[in-house]
């Protein structure tokens, strides 16, 4: 039997992987070599610049922004953790009738265009700044939603892969409490989703511009334009720096997805 | 096996009136049952006659909608299933992947707050109960699904739970491997004396372990009794027809006996005089002797099942009976045989 038919030339094969690696790969380089210029030289000096206490004014807005940026990440991963993740166990374990529902409630932000979703907060936004106040943490409300998608598919998936009834069922037999079920039992066993919708918070959260900016508040991304009209090398190198963190978050599910799929087949 | 075994005294089960709806569906219909001290009773049933449910309302894991449940007198109805001190295997393989046979085996240990050393110990011992002391550090995983079911049979015995239920715990198993583990459980029950109540559809698997059987059908129990009262005086004709194997023999019932073949045989239970269809174990037939008078039958096939041999035969009105017989007696396909009724006593049907 030949089954070549299905698998590419190794050549094409290393074709491809040229053509989309450098699409991924130059306007990187590119935005490194940027960095790097210096009149008709290259030099690490706008790095340095970074750190000059004379341009600390000019940079401050970033750091407040990655400030804000990374409390964003923690609410919004702590969002997935504690209230998505609790409630997609209970609707698995005691009312799998809504899980149809809850899947379509989830995966409904994808389709709504982020302009569209900030006409519908503001004015939710208002009573927030009413109650909790103006903070940027209060943003992380919205990136709640707004990962719902990406987070719910990936617990699901873990979620699918076990037998969660039965182990749930196992454990409460054997004298565990609810809350002790859920994290010496259930927990473990989705340790791979939990990641993997964690990692992907981080990520949108970090690239985030469009609800921040609209709402008036200041995390990483609305930080980098507003200095980028002063000074474009800084805010190129961040914007760097937080996309070679993405890939690297995204490499990291990659890692822990086929580490999953690996115990899986050796079952 | 001194930590394993209760100390304590073995515990009364008792289901009074037990009725379960799920939605608009009645599945339990006043289930009445009582499981003495340190029994082992299997509840027998087709799928969906209610026996699993009736396990997962001991278990706590269902609630009644009506009806009580007892544990040594105490009423556990509405005590949740983590403080019902149950130990419980289930059909599909429930060990925790990220557990070592060891600490599989430990959990319950540790959710009684036991010292780490101590249930340590204690689980080293009950792995070794089920004979996979070697294999304590092995994950699920790298376990095959007959020595799962050992760790989680080890799992479930290690906190002397007050009752052992069994949820098809063999059912996933290849043949061989379910006779050795089922002589194991059963072996093990009676060295800890411990009350089991042990699910399957399984009749022969319920016969052969069990103190009792309760056989169900439709949500109630039509028969509890020993295996030998289940085979040799089957209640109903469900019963009679669920355990064991029988031949549906034409019967004409007159003042409690039945005329079979020309030959009258007692009739279990009250029996109308009319027609109808008796049960036939085919131990009950043999072939006639020298001038006795009987049934004709022609030989289809033979199964050899080493001290004995079964043949199926075709009568001349189309109907097919299985006889049991010593491996003396060899048929071939085609022979004719007289066949005569033993006049052991029998359950009838009335004619559809």
């Amino acid at each position: 039997m030949r089954r070549a038919s299905f698998h590419p030339h190794p050549a094409t094969r290393v074709v491809i992987g040229i053509l989309v690696g450098s699409f991924v790969l130059l306007p990187l380089l590119a935005t490194l070599e940027f960095t790097l210029r210096d009149g008709d030289a290259h030099s690490f000096v706008h790095w340095a610049a970074i750190f000059d206490p004379a341009k600390a004014a000019t940079y401050k807005p970033i750091w407040v922004g990655l400030t804000n940026s990374v409390m964003l990440m923690l609410v919004t991963v702590a969002v997935v953790l504690l209230l998505l993740a609790p409630t997609m166990i209970l609707v698995n374990l005691r009312f799998p009738r809504l899980r149809r529902s809850m899947e379509f409630v989830a995966l409904l932000p994808i389709s709504i265009p982020a302009i569209v979703l900030v006409v519908g907060l503001t004015p939710i936004y208002l009573v927030i700044g009413h109650t909790l106040g103006t903070g940027a943490w209060t943003l992380a409300f919205a990136y709640g939603i707004t990962v719902l998608p990406f987070a719910y598919r990936s617990i699901q998936a873990a979620i699918d892969a076990v037998n969660l009834a039965t182990l749930a069922e196992a454990a409460r037999s054997l004298g565990a409490s609810w809350p002790t079920v859920v994290w010496r039992v259930l927990a473990p066993n989705l340790r791979g989703g939990l990641l993997a919708a964690s990692l992907i918070a981080v990520a949108v959260v970090l690239g985030e511009y469009t609800i921040a900016s609209l709402l008036n508040r200041q995390n990483l991304q609305t930080a980098l334009v507003l200095v980028n009209r002063q000074d474009a090398y800084v805010s190129v190198i961040f914007s760097l720096l937080a996309l070679l963190l993405c890939f690297l978050l995204l490499l990291i599910i990659g890692r822990t997805g086929n580490l999953g799929a690996a115990r899986g087949k050796e079952r | 096996m001194a930590s394993i075994a209760p100390e304590r005294v073995a515990t009364t089960v008792v289901l009074q009136g037990v009725v379960k709806n799920f939605g608009h569906t009645q599945v339990l219909h006043g289930l009445n049952l009582t499981i003495r001290p340190g029994e082992f009773v299997s509840l027998l049933g087709p799928s969906g006659c209610g026996k699993t449910t009736a396990l997962r309302l001991i278990a706590g894991l269902e609630e009644p909608s009506g009806g009580a449940i007892l544990m040594n007198g105490e009423d556990v109805t509405g005590v949740p299933t983590n403080r019902r001190d149950i130990g419980m295997v289930f059909q599909s393989y429930s060990l925790f992947p990220h557990l070592t046979a060891i600490d599989n085996t430990r959990f319950g240990l540790d959710m009684r707050k036991v010292p780490r050393g101590r249930a340590r110990t204690m689980a080293a011992e009950s792995l070794e109960l089920v004979g996979l002391a070697a294999l304590a550090d092995r994950y699920p995983h790298q376990l095959s699904g007959g020595q799962q079911q050992r760790v989680a049979l080890a799992r479930a015995l290690v906190t002397s739970p007050k009752v052992l239920l069994l949820d098809e715990p063999l059912s996933a198993l290849d043949a061989r491997v379910r006779v050795q583990l089922r002589e194991e459980i059963l072996r093990i029950q009676k060295e800890l004396g411990m009350t089991t109540v042990f699910v399957t559809h399984d009749q022969e698997e319920a016969l052969a372990i069990s103190d009792r059987v309760a056989v169900m059908q439709g949500g109630r129990i039509e028969q509890i009794g020993t295996p030998e009262e289940l085979y040799l005086t089957p209640a109903t004709a469900d019963v009679a027809a669920f355990v064991g194997l029988s031949s549906l023999l034409l019967a004409t019932v007159t003042g409690g006996v039945a005329r079979i073949w020309g030959r009258a045989v007692p009739v279990i239970g009250a029996a109308p005089d009319g027609e109808y269809r008796a049960f036939v174990r085919p131990e009950h037939l043999r072939v006639a002797r020298a001038g006795e008078s009987g049934m004709r039958g022609t030989v289809e096939a033979s199964i050899f099942l080493g001290s004995s041999r079964r043949t199926e035969l075709r009568l001349a009105s189309g109907e097919l009976v299985a006889m049991q017989h010593d491996v003396s007696l060899r048929p071939e396909r085609g022979d004719e045989w007289l066949l005569v009724v033993e006049p052991a006593p029998v359950v009838v049907r009335p004619l559809a």
